[in-house]
């Protein structure tokens, strides 16, 4: 639909985008990005035609740009300014129907039903029919930027071509706004090329990005290829990193500000650990990376509370996130502060310890019961709901982990509990067979982010034997503790 | 009926009030059923055709010429306080006049047309030269640019013609009355000179009114809305430079028409150039007859400039939709 060509050209005689090539094909999305004076804003003013260029060609749909009339320009193309101001007062319809003048032609031509519907249409799209009387300068700056989506709209052109069109938008209107242009897209099968200054939004919202250094491409394909720690650290000059969106398969960037000299250095020794017949806690002077699959507060974040809760074995709620986070709170714990496990097994019979490495030390603590134990070879077939959780491992580690082996360390933590329990042959009650877990374990790793950079914690890396060593003996200590107490065992 | 229709129903009844009042009323009063009455007395007939008509016809043609030229330079500058006189043409034109008097230029040919001529064609020059140069120093010709130029100009005229003033002699009065803007006594032929370019001026505006809509919201904006900027621009300019050119050939400058008709235009029924400029031509012939009217009658037998009365009128007006805006805007 829109291919571009060699195209260089800039303000004067100075070419501020140099040799630049891409095409975009009927219904795609393309997201311009780079850094501030990259030629970003530049290129798409060299495709509108505002500014001439000095080589290279643009053609659209078939045909060079040069070749079009300006109104014809106007019927293949419409372009969405940044915000901007005006001096005299027009109703939103009047505005939105500046877009139906590539259309008009002759002396005299009137407005015709065409003209009336495509407004309309555009109004619609952009949910501004109830403002369709009201002066623009009146409405909201977000609403205006729809006002003037609607108004490019009306063209009915089958390419679009946006100036960073979220700018000075709150979040709200941001989402709004690309929504609608890229639901438009999608149903009318508008080409679009859009100029971001949000890594982030690009792409969310984008099929493909090209990333604009010094005038010239770093790098075009999807958002994936382009939106990758080390081109963005070059092009952009800044440290950053990327993540997963949680919901969709477009990375996102976050960047890593400069903080080294605002941390204070802190380590997590047993001192920290309360152990009462409630809870087992750990509270810690600074916030850790935790990974883990608690009741409350699961999954990766940054925490400085942990509590391990002694539950009844008949505790039944029916929202037990919500009780544990009122439990939590009652206790004294700040909510968004705390991860928060249950099991049934008494907590005092906690298992605590703190092993020394070459690179720090790491703490391990186990509270374990095996009332439920479960082979899980041969668990297929069971129907038991799942009860509370009993073998619960915590893995703090003094040290800097890397993704990789906040996973590690789970899978090394989860061999040496199965091996605990291989040796203590605990049995699956109803299979006979030797037991591999209960059925609700739960497990955490959690790593201060501080000291040496541990990146593997499989089983023979320096990491990998403490933890496996540590949560073997815990685990074993633990279930000793627990049969003493139910009277299985003398020792 | 929609707004619109409305609008240009007042618009034009207003109009053939003022007409019908500029035409009956003066020292004689005369009913305007003369006009087509054939039994009527000879002399109010002549006083009608020769006197009132031609002058109620010229007002009319020179406020309706500053009026939609006004409108149309507000719209391409976004500036609400353009006006015709902005672009320094109305300083060519009065210099040209003023010339013609200073020196006593009378050239057989135009007889006592020559004035008026040297007028349009000093304000032709003035356009010329300030297009042209606006071009010279910005290839573009953006809108600051053309303004500035305009401004350069005009004051280096308005000091032109402070000095023949200065230097002038006994025809003082004559020039100052011509400053001050009249049109009295200038019978049907004055009329015939403008109508030509009155036409043709307002027909070139009219022409670009949606273009100017677009023009409203920037150059930019314009350009991407498919409208050819540049062509516009100078046809917008070149149209609003004759009728000013003409209007000031004819009556001299009168102010605040240009700046007061195409406000209290919007003000009542919106900046919609596709009406505005057609309703302020309408406005602006309606206020200058009546204008005219006022100036003639309200110490007759003497007569004041007419020019006078739309500044009498017009800058109070003007500052108070200033302060009403200005209060608008700052709420």
């Amino acid at each position: 639909m829109l291919q571009v060509e060699n195209l260089t050209g800039g303000y004067g005689k100075k070419a501020v985008v140099k040799a630049v090539t891409f095409a975009v094909k009927k219904g795609e999305v393309l997201g311009i990005l780079g850094p501030n004076g990259s030629g970003k804003s530049t290129l798409l003013k060299l495709i509108s035609g505002i500014l001439s260029k000095q080589e290279g060609s643009v053609v659209i749909d078939g045909k060079q740009a040069t070749d079009y009339s300006q109104k014809e320009f106007a019927r293949k193309v419409a372009v969405l300014p940044q915000l901007h101001a005006h001096a005299f007062s027009h109703s939103v319809h009047e505005t939105v129907s500046l877009g139906r003048y590539p259309h008009q032609s002759g002396l005299f031509s009137s407005w015709s039903k065409d003209d009336e519907r495509a407004v309309n249409e555009a109004m619609q799209h952009t949910a501004i029919t109830r403002y369709k009387d009201t002066p623009i300068e009146l409405l909201s700056g977000g609403e205006q930027q729809r006002v003037f989506v609607a108004q490019a709209l009306a063209q009915e052109a089958p390419v679009l071509l946006l100036d960073e069109p979220t700018n000075h938008l709150d979040i709200a209107h941001q989402q709004q706004l690309l929504d609608t242009i890229r639901k438009q897209a999608v149903d009318k099968g508008l080409t679009v090329v859009s100029v971001f200054h949000d890594i982030n939004l690009a792409s969310l919202y984008c099929d493909r990005l090209l990333l604009m250094d010094q005038g010239q491409i770093a790098a075009i394909g999807a958002p994936q290829d382009v939106v990758k720690e080390q081109m963005v650290e070059t092009v952009y000059q800044a440290r950053v990193k990327t993540q997963v969106h949680p919901e969709l398969p477009k990375p996102q960037i976050t960047l890593l500000p400069d903080t080294t000299g605002e941390i204070q250095p802190f380590t997590v020794t047993l001192e920290d650990f309360t152990v009462s017949s409630d809870y087992v806690a750990l509270r810690t002077a600074g916030p850790l990376k935790t990974m883990s699959s608690a009741v409350h507060n699961a999954g990766t974040g940054w925490y400085r509370a942990f509590v391990n809760r002694h539950v009844d074995a008949d505790y039944d709620s029916d929202d037990v996130k919500a009780e544990m986070a009122a439990y939590l709170e009652q206790q004294g714990f700040h909510g968004t502060d705390t991860v928060g496990m249950m099991t049934a097994v008494t907590t005092e019979h906690a298992e605590v310890e703190c092993y020394q490495g070459d690179f720090g030390t790491v703490l391990i603590a186990v509270t374990a019961g095996v009332g439920n134990a479960v082979d899980v070879s041969q668990a297929l077939h069971r129907d038991r709901a799942p009860r509370i959780g009993t073998i619960n491992t915590w893995i703090i580690v003094n040290g800097t982990l890397s993704d990789e082996a906040f996973i590690q360390a789970m899978i090394t933590a989860t061999e040496a509990k199965t091996k605990a329990l291989q040796v203590e042959t605990i049995q699956d009650p109803l299979t006979g067979t030797i037991a591999t877990g209960t059925s609700t374990d739960s497990l955490l790793v959690a790593a201060t982010q501080q000291g040496e950079f541990l990146p593997y914690a499989g089983p023979i890396t320096p990491l990998g034997k403490l933890i496996g060593h540590g949560v073997y003996d815990c685990t074993i200590r633990a279930i000793h503790a627990y049969k003493k107490a139910k009277g299985w065992t003398s020792t | 009926m929609n707004k619109s229709s409305v609008a240009y129903i007042v618009s034009i009844a207003t109009l053939l009030v003022a007409i019908w009042l500029g035409v009956s009323i003066g020292s004689v009063n005369i009913p305007i059923s003369t006009l087509w009455n054939t039994a009527a007395d000879a002399t109010a007939t002549n006083i009608l055709w020769k006197i009132r008509m031609p002058r109620v016809v010229l007002a009319g043609l020179v406020g309706a010429s500053l009026a939609i030229a006004g409108a149309a330079f507000q719209g391409l500058l976004k500036n609400p306080l353009a006006d015709p006189y902005t672009l320094g043409v109305s300083s060519g034109a009065s210099v040209g006049a003023v010339m013609t008097l200073f020196f006593g230029i009378s050239i057989p040919v135009f007889g006592m047309y020559t004035l008026p001529v040297f007028s349009m064609v000093g304000a032709a020059l003035t356009m010329f030269l300030v297009l042209g140069f606006a071009r010279l120093v910005d290839h573009s010709m953006k809108m600051e640019t053309i303004i500035l130029t305009g401004i350069i100009f005009g004051s280096f005229l308005g000091s032109v013609l402070s000095l023949m003033i200065a230097l002038t002699g006994e025809e003082l009065r004559q020039i100052i009355g011509w400053l001050l803007g009249s049109v009295s006594m200038r019978g049907w032929n004055y009329v015939t000179m403008i109508l030509p370019f009155v036409i043709v001026g307002s027909i070139m505006l009219w022409l670009c009114r949606r273009e100017l809509n677009a023009m409203l919201f920037g150059e930019e904006r314009a350009h991407h809305l498919g409208v050819n900027v540049r062509r516009r621009k100078f046809m917008i300019l070149i149209g609003g430079s004759i009728l000013t050119g003409a209007a000031v050939a004819v009556s001299g400058t009168i102010g605040f028409v240009g700046l007061v008709v195409p406000h209290m235009t919007r003000l009542l029924w919106g900046a919609d150039h596709r009406h505005l400029l057609t309703l302020s031509f309408l406005n602006g012939a309606s206020l200058l007859i009546i204008c005219d009217l006022i100036a003639r009658t309200i110490i007759s037998p003497t007569e004041l400039p007419v020019g006078v009365i739309t500044a009498f009128i017009g800058a109070p007006v003007f500052a108070f939709i200033f302060y009403k805006q200005r209060r608008k805007g700052a709420m």
